[in-house]
């Protein structure tokens, strides 16, 4: 089979929209959050047109972001289980950071790293929208006990942060990453991309004949026969 | 009220019974905490229910409803067996020594002269023995059996402290701590208030409660001293003034009596006014009533009032029943009797007894005009709110005039105070919309009336002819102007023994003292002369300085009479003239004089050797532990049951209820019987409202929003009722259904043996005003009324409560 | 010309800087309710509907004396009545008039996140401004006795301000004028505690053994303070805490969380920042694009 011209497809288009309502999401919840967590950044309220905008807003766009992210989990879900070879992987995480390829093993379409930001963000966007529930003053508040709301509160405010970690993670690799962020723009990585950093997923597209994102489902050894 | 408010504070022991003044009479409640703070005070409260007045108690006891002569008596004769009443005062102040006539008895529940058939008695044994002179014969040793301490010992015998809680269902540990505490104020030095009011006088023996009370605090020495006295806290701002003006259907201004038909000479009427004293050097205040009478006459009749005429005696309206009360008004309007009615400030719909018959009354009538600054129920009675005032407007031929009028802040005018205070008032703000003043209503009306006598003539045109009407604006008459026609002037100069003139012919007089029956003054209400003098408004007076600090500021308004604070206050010193307290005097003799904080009962100067006593309007002097025959249904107080009671009355069962009670056939039959109606209601006031009028504010509304019933929680578990749930309460007259409120705070009593329960019926919700729709107590509660006054018994009456749905709306 | 309310200020919630603190003279102020002469006539209530303008709507009668049910946007005080039987037996209808307590550590301007919205006077009163307030109900959170309330309406937080336009110009608080039994006394800490003192004397003379004040420690005490005749037991009064404290899961969260949590996410941030001048961008290389190619021409080969 002759390949294209074009790339390999890394994000088919509905991922990107997805990814990037999330992105979107994400970041308004950490200005808006943020604003109301330490007083020295409550002028990103401004951002929302003040206080009440950011307040009010705020719900709403984790709303966005739960169901956005639920879109994510469900396009992703496959390629991101956890194998055993992720362990191997992570066991040379010294060497991936400094940007050595040498006995690296080869990393599937996510290497662990990734997937740990996904399952990082699988747990915590659900664990902020439901104790944000809880304190959703509007219109949940009435069901709960203060007390409850107070466990809710430290709650969020703490998986809020442990998402804002995973977060700068995650966008930082990308930056690191050559070639990322612009997979994530337009969809595309070229060969050479896919070969260094995801060559086992690089390999399975390879051998199926798949312009990616996934393998055909049917390989070409199994057409032979 | 014979102290005052502020007076409260000089208190030892406060008892609250018959009224629950914390709630219904929060404000001056205020002295009550003051007693308790600065004079360690103990409060007592008495009630069937654990009131907001009890929450603040020392000591609080059940009873069930209208059995407080019961208690009472058993009181007065725990005081007696343990000798804790205040010899020296009951001796020199009381008619505990003087003999009565042998003729006199109390036989099975009647006092001597019952007649069966007019359910009243014939008094002449009610009386002392007299002697040659006409005096009262007294034996001071109080040995002679039919002295009235011994006679008084004997009527309250059968009140033992078994037979006292058997009857109230009172706990009698409890009981017997409160009868030592009221006797613990038989010493000279200390003082108990009695705070009474409705929960006494809505009985049909309430004029009788108040006497039991009275007749303690005379026991105890209580009555003219700091911090004593019998304090009726009136329910409205200006109910005192009401009586005091006479607006009952058998009175005049100054507790005059309108004279019966029977009385058909000014002599006649005037031969069983002037008491002529019945003991030695008495003063009996009442021989001066022919000068109040003929100038009352001056006042109204102006000079049409001569001696030739008996002072216009002949246009007085002459009652030909004791008293047309508004039972008996009710009772002529559903008869047909009376097809005209002008109603005044006053919402009879709610607010007197067996509700269906008043709307039914009012149904009947030619026309009915009400005329009030809020919008009444009672104006609205034709109009069908649903089961909260059912009606078909199509069906009534009553034509209403709905009149409103202006309310105390949108006019000048004055109050008369629980505390016997005139108090004048300013105009605070414009009236709304087309209100018009009382004032300026009843002028036009009399106008009008007076102009189509003029012209057409008519049965009896004088008394309306002849009215005298001297005011800036005829139509409009300022009340400066009225205060000062009661207030009353000279028409002539008017001169002492030396011929030296006293008072010019038109000026203001100074006191009754003034006062003469010959024609040359006018007063329109003797007991208000000197409320408004050449001085000036002496009601408008704001000086609260208080000398002594004793609740006393003689210089704030205006008291009647001539300005006195405490009633009888010249027995708050003893016969020699010296305070009984020491730390609290009101008056003392100093030599020369009565001198101190309060104007003294008598002439300052009267020595105390005179012994002349302080009850002065009292043809004896003295207290009445024996009432003679001032009261409907004897001397003594007795138990009767409430007209509707679950219970017989154990003293005696043939007689149950009050003997000398009026009570028409109708209203009889509508009478439950305790098979049926097996629960004792009381109804009663709520702080958060005043009757019927506060639920048009929205403030009020809010605070107390729905019409609900209290019931204990045996009786509550008994019935299947919740908390908050709703329940249809019923009596043989009607039924309403609210909420139900289940509390800790009633608590069933036993009573002869049996669990008693009492629900509580709070009365303010009706069908007009912010608040929610409401039934009204009143649709429950009998039409019947004290033997004396006709107050309506609210306070003990049947019912049966069950489980409801809620109303249909 | 200095704007002197704003110079009162000794606390301001979600402020890191030290408000203004060179009037330091301001005497501390206390209302003193003496729950033991109290009458439960709400003319307090009514008091502070008429003085603040307030008319929350005519409801039902739900079982309870206590109306409107709770305290709301619109209804900053409320008496509240419980009935208790005491151990021998008798009944006491204790009735406690219920709202702000103005504590001197407020929990509510603790959690508050928005500059200025809940602020404390030198006199110890804390008021919310409301021109400031965003809303969320972390005061909700932050107040150890359940106080303020949310209006759904305009989405701002309301409770009793102890009437502090009045207060600032030397009158009482409305409620205070209002009381006819003189059982909400106004005036200094001191002198409302010297009062209190006498109080507790005259109730155990009458046998109230455990009669005392409740000016809670927990919160640094308070600018309301009840006089109670069973100070043991302040739960029997309608479930007045027996020790309140800002909870400790808003210390937390207001407290240690926010410095670690800047420094770790900067520390994140930085992080990054230096491993990207350290070790650089992962870029493809050429001999990875050549590998591909040869993998997909092997591939089309077979």
């Amino acid at each position: 089979m002759k390949y294209p011209k074009a790339n390999i497809v890394r994000y088919p288009t509905v991922t990107r929209v997805n990814h990037w309502i999330t992105a979107g999401c994400f970041v308004l919840l950490v200005l808006s959050g943020l604003a109301m967590f330490h007083p020295m950044l409550f002028f990103l309220t401004e951002l929302f047109g003040g206080g009440q905008w950011a307040r009010a807003a705020h719900p709403w766009i984790g709303t966005i972001l739960l169901l956005s992210y639920g879109g994510m989990i469900v396009q992703f879900w496959r390629d991101e289980l956890f194998t055993w070879d992720d362990l191997q992987w992570s066991k040379s995480i010294a060497k991936v950071i400094v940007n050595e390829e040498e006995g690296v093993p080869e990393a599937p379409r996510f290497n662990a790293g990734q997937k740990l930001v996904f399952w990082a963000m699988a747990f915590l966007v659900p664990a902020l929208f439901f104790s944000g529930l809880l304190i959703w003053e509007v219109y949940f508040s009435s069901y709960t006990t203060i007390e409850q709301q107070r466990y809710a509160m430290l709650i969020h405010s703490l998986c809020a942060i442990a998402a804002i970690l995973v977060w700068i993670t995650h966008v930082y690799s990308g930056i690191w990453i050559r070639g990322s962020v612009s997979a994530m723009m337009h969809g595309h990585v070229t060969p050479g991309w896919a070969f260094r950093h995801h060559r086992k997923w690089f390999r399975s597209l390879v051998a199926t004949g798949s312009r990616g994102p996934v393998p055909n489902p049917t390989s070409r050894t199994e057409h032979k026969s | 009220m014979t102290n005052t408010w502020q007076d409260i504070k000089n208190a030892n022991l406060v008892v609250v019974m018959g009224g629950n003044a914390a709630e219904a009479h929060p404000c001056g409640f205020k002295w009550v905490i003051e007693a308790k703070i600065e004079n360690s005070a103990k409060l007592v409260v008495i009630d069937p229910r654990f009131t907001r007045t009890a929450s603040v108690a020392d000591k609080y006891a059940p009873i069930r409803p209208g059995t407080d002569i019961a208690f009472l008596s058993g009181v007065i004769r725990y005081l007696l067996a343990n000798d804790r009443i205040q010899h020296e005062y009951v001796r020199a102040y009381t008619n505990a020594g003087m003999i009565v006539k042998e003729e006199f008895g109390f036989v099975d529940g009647l006092f001597s002269g019952y007649n069966e058939d007019t359910h009243s008695y014939d008094k002449s044994s009610w009386e002392y023995e007299f002697d040659e002179q006409g005096f009262a014969k007294v034996d001071e040793t109080w040995q002679h059996p039919r002295c009235v301490i011994n006679l008084l010992r004997k009527h309250v015998d059968r009140y033992t402290p078994e037979m006292v809680t058997r009857i109230c269902g009172t706990p009698i540990e409890k009981y017997m701590e409160i009868c030592e505490l009221f006797a613990s104020t038989s010493a000279p030095d200390k003082a108990m208030t009695s705070l009474f009011a409705l929960g006494w006088t809505q009985h049909s023996v309430g004029a009788q409660n108040i006497r039991s009370m009275a007749m303690i605090q005379l026991l105890l020495g209580n009555i003219g001293v700091a911090g004593g006295g019998m304090n009726a806290l009136r329910g409205h701002s200006n109910i005192q003034g009401l009586t005091d003006v006479g607006l009952l259907s058998n009175a005049m201004p100054g507790y005059l009596t309108l004279p019966y038909d029977r009385e058909d000479t000014f002599e006649t009427y005037m031969s069983t006014k002037q008491f002529k004293p019945l003991r030695p050097g008495q003063i009996s205040y009442w021989q001066n009533y022919r000068k109040f009478m003929v100038s009352f006459q001056k006042a109204i009749y102006g000079d049409a009032a001569t001696a030739e005429n008996n002072w216009a005696y002949d246009w007085l309206p002459k009652l030909d029943v004791p008293l047309y009360d508004i039972i008996r008004a009710f009772e002529m309007m559903d008869k047909g009797e009376m097809t005209g009615y002008i109603c005044q400030g006053f919402n009879p719909l709610q607010a007197f007894p067996d509700r269906g018959k008043i709307r039914r009354s009012l149904g009947k009538l030619k026309y009915l005009i009400t005329m009030d600054p809020l919008d009444t129920e009672t104006s609205r009675f034709w109009e069908d709110f649903g089961p909260q005032n059912p009606s078909k407007p199509e069906d009534i031929q009553t034509e209403v005039f709905q009149l409103p009028t202006t309310c105390f802040a949108e006019e000048n005018g004055s109050l008369v105070n629980s505390a016997r205070w005139l108090q004048w008032h300013w105009k605070a703000a414009e009236a709304p919309g087309m209100a018009k003043s009382d004032i300026w209503i009843m002028s036009g009306i009399f106008h009008r009336m007076r102009e189509m006598y003029r012209k057409e003539g008519g049965a009896f045109p004088d008394p309306l002819l002849h009215l005298s009407w001297n005011y800036t604006d005829p139509h409009d008459p300022d009340p400066e102007e009225l205060s000062k026609d009661m207030n009353g002037r000279a028409l002539v100069d008017l001169k002492d023994a030396s011929g030296a003139v006293t008072v010019h012919a038109g000026k203001l007089l100074d006191g009754f003292a003034q006062l003469r029956d010959d024609g040359t003054t006018a007063s329109g209400c003797w007991i208000f002369t000197g409320s408004f003098t050449e001085k000036g408004n002496q009601m408008a007076r704001r000086d609260a300085s208080d000398p002594r600090e004793q609740g006393i500021a003689p210089n704030w308004a205006w008291a009647w009479p001539a300005n006195r604070r405490i009633l009888y206050n010249r027995a708050s010193a003893d016969p020699a003239g010296k305070a009984w307290n020491p730390g609290k005097p009101v008056i003392e003799w100093n030599g020369t004089q009565w001198t101190g904080i309060d104007v003294p009962d008598y002439t300052p100067t009267t020595k105390p050797s005179d012994s002349v006593g302080p009850f002065i309007m009292n043809a004896e002097g003295l207290g009445r532990l024996f009432a003679r025959d001032q009261m409907a249904e004897g001397p003594f107080p007795e138990h009767y049951e409430p007209f509707e009671s679950p219970s017989e009355n154990i003293l005696h069962p043939k007689v149950k209820s009050n003997p000398a009670a009026r009570v028409f056939a109708d209203d009889r039959a509508a009478m439950g019987k305790v098979a049926d109606f097996p629960y004792v209601a009381t109804t009663y006031r709520l702080t958060e409202h005043f009757h019927f009028w506060t639920k048009h504010a929205l403030i009020n509304a809010i605070l107390q929003p729905e019409e609900f019933i209290e019931i204990g929680e045996v009786l509550a578990k008994q019935k299947g009722i919740v908390q908050g749930g709703w329940v249809k309460v019923s009596s043989k007259r009607g039924w309403v259904t609210c909420k139900a409120y289940v509390t800790k705070r009633i608590k069933p009593l036993i009573v002869d043996g049996k669990p008693t329960h009492v629900i509580g019926v709070p009365l303010h919700w009706g069908f007009t005003g912010q608040a929610r729709k409401g039934f009204g107590a009143n649709t429950l509660t009998p039409s019947v009324g004290d033997a004396n006054t006709q107050t309506p018994e609210f306070k003990a009456f049947l019912v049966n409560i069950e489980r409801a749905t809620g109303p249909a709306v | 010309m200095a704007d002197l309310q704003t110079q009162n200020y000794i606390r301001r919630s979600a402020t890191t800087l030290t408000p203004p603190s060179v009037r330091n003279h301001e005497q501390e102020v206390a209302k003193l309710i003496d729950v033991t002469r109290c009458i439960g006539c709400k003319a307090c209530q009514s008091a502070c509907m008429e003085w603040n303008n307030l008319r929350p709507e005519v409801g039902h009668f739900e079982g309870a004396y206590e109306n409107p049910g709770d305290l709301a946007p619109s209804v900053w005080t409320l008496m509240r009545f419980e009935e208790y039987e005491n151990d021998v037996g008798n009944l006491e209808w204790l009735i406690r008039k219920d709202g702000c307590m103005h504590c001197e550590d407020p929990g509510c301007l603790k959690a508050c996140p928005a500059p200025g919205a809940i602020v404390q006077y030198a006199n110890g009163i804390v008021d919310f401004m409301s021109d400031a307030c965003i809303g969320c109900g972390y005061c909700l959170k932050g107040c150890p006795f359940d106080i303020p309330r949310i209006n759904p309406v305009d989405h701002k937080s309301y409770k009793c301000t102890l009437c502090s336009d009045r207060v600032g110009v030397g009158l009482e608080p409305a409620c205070v004028k209002a009381c006819p039994t003189g059982a909400i006394m106004f005036g200094s800490k001191s002198d409302m505690k010297d009062w209190a003192g006498e109080r507790i004397e005259d109730l155990k003379s009458r046998g109230f053994e455990n009669a005392g004040l409740y000016d809670p420690p927990g919160v640094g005490g308070t600018h309301v303070m009840y006089v109670l005749h069973h100070a043991d037991k302040p739960g029997i009064y309608s479930g007045l805490p027996e020790n309140p404290t800002i909870s400790k899961l808003v210390q937390f969260w207001k407290g240690l969380i926010k410095p670690i949590a800047i420094a770790g996410i900067a520390f994140a941030a930085v992080t990054a920042f230096v491993h990207w001048i350290t070790v650089g961008p992962n870029d493809v290389e050429q001999n990875d694009e050549d590998e591909a190619d040869r993998l997909l021409k092997k591939a089309e080969g077979s």
